[in-house]
């Protein structure tokens, strides 16, 4: 592969009713091998995958969360989240997880991942991309 | 589904060898999973043998190699983060033969 | 004849919320199960939907999620597993708006 492309993970599923979520996890960090410009958005339903202190052990499935503070290791850096789906949700920034990525170039300084867009920011990146992928 | 042995205990394996429950890890396991690798476990293999296990504890992942190789540079150094390093302790794949030894199952994105 | 309502999917995705608690009536009572229990966050839009009704969600499932109590609207009854089971008991039949 010689051009690098946009690739962007569109999540919109809340995490546990459906397998999406977790899917789209497995597909994004198996992607990441490419080394392609990979973005991911969480809009709709999808916001809720980024909740932090979610505890699976009351209903016996695996809690994938701690999953999403690696995405920086795999050099995924920007992770859109749409503010009005927060809103809607009666959500905020702070009730998602913190999630970073160091960059090497700069002492592995730790930089925040999660930028938080309005619908019509995220209308203007979806135009961008190359790829997009729904889940 | 196998299975290995390993002081006198049964381990449930997939069909790739890797173990069917990460919890019924040890180090007996290790060693006999090497040993059929003609693998001698010295103490830089267990290096990246317990980074592999912290982190699979911390994310729920068995990281891909590349990952692998810049975080047990960031962890261990740069003479021990790159792959010639790694691929020297685990001919058969870092991330693949080191995840099996540390009863991970096999690395997502291990294309 | 009191009747209890499950309701399992989200209200931002799924109409589910909206028909059962529309067909509420006299005691039925309603428990929030998996991706049901979204419909219970405070400030949240589907919250109105809830206003009047007897509400419970089940806990496993908020702490799933990562749902706190604080969370969630007033008067409003976390329940375990066996107080499920409790409700069904306690209700004349069971309505799940799958």
């Amino acid at each position: 592969m010689s051009e690098i492309k946009k690739f962007m993970y569109v999540n919109r599923k809340a995490p546990y009713g459906t397998i999406y979520a977790w899917e789209a996890l497995e597909v994004v960090l198996i992607g990441a091998a490419f080394e392609q410009d990979v973005s991911l958005a969480f809009m709709d339903d999808g916001v809720y995958q980024l909740i932090k202190g979610q505890d699976t052990t009351g209903i016996g499935m695996k809690n994938f969360s701690p999953t999403y503070s690696a995405l920086g290791d795999y050099e995924i850096t920007k992770i859109y989240v749409e503010k009005e789906s927060l809103e809607e949700r009666g959500l905020t920034l702070d009730d998602l997880q913190h999630l970073v990525w160091e960059d090497e170039d700069e002492d592995w300084a730790e930089k925040d991942s999660i930028r938080l867009v309005s619908r019509s920011e995220l209308a203007d990146v979806l135009a961008t991309q190359d790829v997009l992928f729904n889940f | 589904m196998g299975s290995i042995e390993a002081n006198g205990k049964s381990y449930e394996t997939d069909e790739e060898g890797y173990l069917a429950d990460l919890n019924s890890w040890d180090k007996d396991v290790a060693e006999v999973m090497a040993n059929l690798d003609d693998c001698e476990l010295t103490d830089n293999h267990w290096e990246v043998i317990n980074f592999l296990r912290e982190y699979y504890e911390e994310y729920q992942i068995a990281p891909a190699v590349r990952v692998l190789t810049k975080a047990i540079g960031k962890k261990l150094g740069k003479d021990k983060g790159n792959s010639k390093y790694l691929y020297e302790l685990f001919p058969y794949g870092p991330a693949k033969q080191a995840c099996k030894y540390a009863g991970l199952p096999k690395p997502t994105g291990c294309v | 004849m009191a009747m209890l309502h499950l309701v399992n999917k989200s209200p931002y995705d799924a109409c589910s919320l909206d028909t059962a608690s529309s067909i509420m009536q006299g005691d039925d009572s309603l428990l929030l199960i998996e991706d049901g229990v979204y419909a219970a966050v405070k400030g949240g839009k589907a919250a109105a939907r809830l206003e009047g009704l007897k509400i419970s969600v089940l806990g496993p499932d908020l702490a799933a999620r990562g749902i706190g109590k604080d969370k969630l609207i007033d008067g409003v009854t976390v329940v375990d597993y066996a107080g499920f089971v409790d409700m069904v008991e306690a209700n004349d039949k069971v309505q799940s708006w799958l």
